[in-house]
């Protein structure tokens, strides 16, 4: 099943590389991995997607615990939570395309930020599910790039996951 | 106005750190990279310095140090091809968590990422075998990374730490300081079981008809053999060892039913296969002791007490696990135990048990002209009472000292159980000696594995470390030649040392003694020969039977009662 880690590491180099060394030492898999430094520059907070049956997720968060750089471990999929995850596509867009492709990213909520004679940019946040929705109903043909953040997940209500 | 603190140059910080830490040992080997922590060495007595022959050496001398005395072992390696033969020690010490401080030289900051000359990644190289290391790129953070060095490699499930320190932070000055304490927010290892957890444990080993305490190096690491003992007699249940847990529970005892696993004894791999209650004591279910685990103890409730939560349920689900160090978990169950006052009744595990035993599993051929290698350690735990440090390679011999020499105390038995590194013997035993100069201490070795590290012999002299070698030289690979001879079809591919040294004439190349014994009439003489030269180190060549295996015998993938077992085996009905 495929569960949303989210944690809090120290902002040090070398934490990431312990993080993804893990995996790939221990044969876990990564879908995704986002991190960035929080309010608190010393701290980094990380989404990681991984997949596995229950044994191994709980192998996965007891590894991560272990890492003397990680301060804390919260699978997501305990509680209610939202993930969002943001996508810049690169479309190919020329004459009757160009409004088709507005109106497409219009149903998306997407935004487009960057236009030339020949192309949209389009910015779209969302699930998941939704930016694959999305590239499914843009025919291939008009994709030229796409970059996506990767899942970035947070519960819902007043809990926090704090140092 | 406070005291000042002195300025001080990073080598310097160096040297005063590690005498603030109380280390009194450091085993390394000098290079660029390192000359000014070595100057620093050169103008004081306080740290010895241990000068290896190679630094495969040196990891594994501060291994056995640490393993046989419970302290930090302290490594000094250069860069580049300093660190990279420094890493099989410290795999090796990773795999058992043993607590080791490794420092290596690094070229300085301004070089790094430039492929100067011997550089390497030694923070990336190191980084799937160390508990954590640390990459110093300012002088004024080393004193505070050393002290956190030692507290990470010596707390929770102990194991090795790296510091990669740079040329010029080591010339770079700032005042020292050297902390009192450590705080670290990522790294707080849990001590004390879960009381709810505890009960739930002690509940369950009172119902217990056909139970089995199963304790590993864990027990040894955190120093609980007084608990294990207590808690073994308060139930009167059998218990069992892993090999890297000999010694914590005292091997002579009527409660001891002999190691387990894949050359475990009879009798503790049939509990282990019929019991109803397992508790697992700083064990972690390696694969060496569970065989297949579809047929891991099937009709076990299992109890399982790790300082490490990864090491629970990793291969084997648990009923009741509880987190903590082994010490403290077992002093409160042991209170439990005793205010509750009760224990179950098992005598009818127990008769099965000694049915069991009555098989003598251990058996070998004891009238043969030739030298049976079990015989030899037979005699030397009878000629050394059973009190040496005993330091082993890796294979047959490895199986036979486990079996044979009977651990009634911990710490006195040092090998390489996790990783299984051939020339692991001779420097830890040499490790052991400068930890113990007093006592004795054997390293059982075979002539393939002793041959890995025998630079060290000359170590050996220098520091004056008179260790006996007892090499049990069947000029096989023995392990490898074993299974070849069940599985391969005997076909003995590469398992045949064809040019073998002289190991007599080799002993006194390096200024020690060497004796050849080529006939069982002559083991006992001359080990007791060999024994009295306290001051000497003895390299012994034990000609021994090319053809024996090591029995009882789990295969690969089979459950723990599908035992190989010696020819001429039999259970006997007790009357």
């Amino acid at each position: 099943m495929r569960h949303i880690l989210s944690l809090l590491v120290e902002n040090e180099a070398g934490a990431l590389s312990r993080i993804s060394g893990l995996f790939s030492a221990r044969g876990f898999n990564i879908e995704s991995l986002s991190v960035a430094p929080t309010e608190d520059p010393t701290v980094s907070r990380m989404t990681l997607v991984t997949s596995g049956s229950d044994a191994i997720i709980e192998q996965i968060t007891k590894h991560l615990n272990k890492l003397v750089d990680v301060i804390k471990v919260v699978d997501l999929n305990e509680s209610e939570h939202i993930e969002r995850e943001l996508m810049l596509v690169k479309v190919r867009a020329v004459d009757s395309s160009r409004e088709e492709l507005m109106r497409l990213s219009d149903i998306f909520r997407g935004r487009i930020v960057d236009v030339d004679e020949n192309s949209y940019t389009i910015e779209i946040t969302g699930s998941g599910d939704k930016l694959d929705a999305f590239l499914k109903a843009v025919a291939p043909e008009y994709i030229l790039e796409t970059v996506r953040t990767g899942v970035s997940g947070i519960a819902r209500g007043d809990k926090a996951i704090r140092v | 106005m406070g005291k000042t603190k002195p300025i001080l140059r990073g080598a310097e910080i160096f040297v005063r750190a590690l005498k603030d830490e109380g280390v009194e040992h450091v085993f390394g080997y000098p290079g660029g990279a390192v000359l000014h922590i070595y100057d620093e060495l050169y103008k004081q007595t306080e740290v010895e310095h241990i000068l290896v022959r190679h630094e495969q050496g040196a990891t594994h001398a501060a291994d056995g140090y640490a393993r046989a005395t419970g302290r930090p072992g302290v490594v000094l390696v250069t860069s580049g091809p300093g660190i990279t033969n420094a890493i099989t020690g410290i795999a090796t010490a990773y795999m058992d968590s043993i607590p080791l401080v490794v420092f290596s030289g690094q070229v300085a900051t301004s070089y790094i990422g430039n492929d100067a000359f011997q550089e390497v990644d030694a923070i990336g190289i190191s980084r799937p075998c160390v508990k954590h290391n640390f990459l110093v790129s300012d002088v004024k953070d080393l004193a505070g990374v050393i002290k956190k060095a030692f507290y990470v490699a010596c707390s929770g499930r102990p194991g090795p730490v790296l510091v990669d320190i740079p040329k010029d932070v080591t010339a770079n000055t700032c005042e020292y300081h050297y902390p009192d304490t450590v705080d670290m927010r990522s790294y707080r290892p849990t001590v004390k079981g879960h009381p709810g957890q505890i009960k739930r444990a002690i509940r369950l080993m009172l119902q217990a008809r056909k139970p089995m305490i199963y304790t590993g190096g864990g027990v040894v690491l955190s120093d609980a053999s007084a608990e294990l003992i207590e808690f073994t007699r308060l139930l009167g249940f059998p218990i069992t060892n892993t090999l890297m847990g000999l010694g914590a529970y005292p091997a002579t005892d009527r409660q001891f039913i002999g190691m387990l696993g894949m050359h475990g004894t009879y009798e503790a791999n049939m509990g282990m296969h019929q019991c109803d209650t397992l508790i697992a004591v700083g064990a972690r279910f390696d694969d060496r002791v569970t065989g297949d685990l579809e047929k891991f103890c099937p009709h076990a409730k299992i109890i399982q007490i790790d300082v490490d939560p990864s090491s629970i349920a990793k291969n084997v689900p648990v009923d009741v696990p509880i987190v903590g160090d082994v010490k403290h978990v077992l002093a409160e169950v042991n209170d439990g135990l005793r205010s509750i006052g009760e224990r179950p009744d098992i005598d009818d595990w127990w008769r099965q048990i000694k049915s069991w035993q009555s098989m003598d599993c251990l058996r070998f051929d004891r009238n043969s002209s030739l030298i049976k290698p079990q015989r030899v350690i037979e005699l030397l735990y009878e000629l050394t009472g059973g009190d040496a440090y005993v330091s082993s390679d890796v294979g047959q011999h490895q199986m036979w000292a486990a079996q044979f020499y009977k651990f009634d105390k911990p710490r006195r038995w040092l090998n390489s159980g996790g990783l299984g590194t051939m020339g692991f013997g001779l420097p830890a035993a040499m490790g052991a000696k400068i930890a113990h100069p007093d006592e004795t201490v054997l390293c059982i070795t075979g002539e393939a594995s002793l041959v890995m590290c025998i630079q060290e012999l000359s170590t050996c002299l220098q520091y004056q470390t008179p260790i006996k070698i007892i090499n049990l030289n069947n000029r096989y690979m023995g392990m490898v030649r074993q299974w070849q001879e069940f599985f391969y079809e005997k076909r003995y591919s590469h398992s045949y040392m064809d040019a073998l040294p002289d190991f007599v004439k080799l002993a006194e190349s390096f200024g020690h003694v060497g004796m050849c014994i080529e006939k069982a009439a002559d083991v006992e003489p001359a080990l007791k020969e060999a024994l009295a030269m306290k001051d000497r180190l003895v390299l012994m060549d034990f000609i021994t039977d090319q053809t024996e295996n090591v029995y009882p015998m789990i295969a690969a993938g089979k459950g723990q009662h599908e035992m190989h077992l010696a020819p001429g085996s039999e259970e006997r009905e007790l009357a």
